[in-house]
């Protein structure tokens, strides 16, 4: 019961942080380039290549949190570990 | 869901899990076990590249000067976009007749094996299953050796590169001479900054592509559990409602992520070729 609520509490900050990460850091690059692409439009389509580029880039550790959370959720790995242990 | 389902349910656990097993050859005992393979993940990945490039071929065959077909221009753009990168990126007029086409591939390449995973998850596993094939993974890039075979590849381009480009012994130099100057006391150190970028480049690489496609294959794994579960049970139409939402959903957000890491992978196979380019 203590593993099933401890792997619950850890799959809600693995998903809570990375997603405060990756929202903070999407916000940020966001913001600069609207004001980059304000003073510069000439160059938004160049702009706009980069920052696509440096979403995938941040999207990818919180995504892969989030893979990593969800299947703890739902095939928790610890629990065949703590069946195996022996008594 | 459906084939086995109503024989003996599995749980929602088991379910993920059978739906995470490869068609292997043999037993993975280890970790790292280079005697089986992942003949589901081979096949995908085979048939798929066989796929893109006669694509690809058969509109270079038929290509007109005149008004292009609406897929002859799809492909014309998307041609323009890999070519404009790489012009942006590798500076060397020589290497980019080979490095351009190369990340056209690897693009179109990856674009349709993280495609599979549009498709229902259980459509193929269960046609499969018909076939008397009882694992089949359907999404190649949510299989670590096939990223990491993608990367290494990359790798090996880098690293033919630097000796064509530096010269042997240019690159050998560079290798100890290169981030923090040319000095012997500064050549371990050097040696050791340099194994370490080529190591990161190559895991991060093969990792990130690896991470986000098996994360939304998990993704669209419990979403289709929560369409079994209101199967199963019989009660809860919200679960019902909340399946096809959900899945509309992610479905719509991953045509982003699809695209996304393909062209992200492109990018970083055509920055470190053109790394491969600069000499210090």
């Amino acid at each position: 019961m203590e593993v099933i609520s401890f792997v619950a509490l850890a799959a809600g900050l693995i998903i809570g942080l990375g997603a405060i990460g990756a929202c903070i850091g999407i916000g940020i690059m966001g913001s600069k380039y609207l004001e980059s692409a304000a003073r510069q439009p000439e160059l938004m389509n160049e702009l706009q290549t980069k920052m696509f580029l440096l979403a995938g880039l941040i999207d990818a550790a919180f995504i892969i949190g989030t893979g990593i959370a969800l299947w703890f959720a739902t095939a928790n790995p610890f629990l065949a570990q703590i069946a195996n242990l022996p008594k | 869901m459906a084939a086995e389902g109503t024989a003996n349910a599995p749980t929602a656990g088991e379910y993920i899990v059978h739906h995470l097993h490869h068609l292997q050859t043999g037993k993975q005992t280890a970790v790292v076990d280079f005697s089986v393979l992942n003949l589901d993940s081979l096949f995908w990945s085979i048939a798929l590249g066989v796929l893109g490039c006669w694509a690809l071929w058969s509109v270079a065959r038929k290509a007109t000067s005149g008004v292009p077909g609406r897929f002859q221009a799809a492909v014309e753009m998307l041609v323009e976009l890999v070519d404009g990168q790489a012009r942006g990126i590798v500076h060397n007029a020589n290497s980019r007749k080979l490095v351009a086409p190369l990340a056209l591939t690897v693009f179109v390449w990856i674009f349709l094996m993280n495609a599979m995973d549009l498709l229902p998850v259980d459509l193929l596993p269960v046609v499969a299953g018909w076939l008397g094939i009882h694992y089949q993974r359907v999404v190649p890039t949510a299989d670590l050796s096939i990223t990491m075979a993608l990367s290494l590849g990359v790798l090996i381009t880098c690293l033919v590169y630097n000796v064509k480009i530096k010269g042997a012994g240019g690159w050998v130099h560079e290798l100890f001479a290169a981030p923090f100057g040319d000095k012997w006391f500064l050549y371990p150190v050097n040696f050791l900054m340099q194994i370490i970028e080529f190591i990161a480049k190559t895991v991060s690489h093969g990792m990130r592509l690896f991470g986000n496609m098996y994360a939304g294959e998990l993704i669209f794994m419990l979403i289709a559990l929560m369409g079994g579960a209101f199967a199963l049970t019989g009660t809860g139409i919200a679960l019902f409602l909340g399946h096809i939402f959900a899945g509309t959903v992610w479905a719509i957000f991953h045509i982003l992520i699809i695209t996304l890491q393909a062209f992200v992978f492109m990018m970083l196979t055509l920055v470190y070729v053109g790394q491969a380019h600069d000499s210090h």
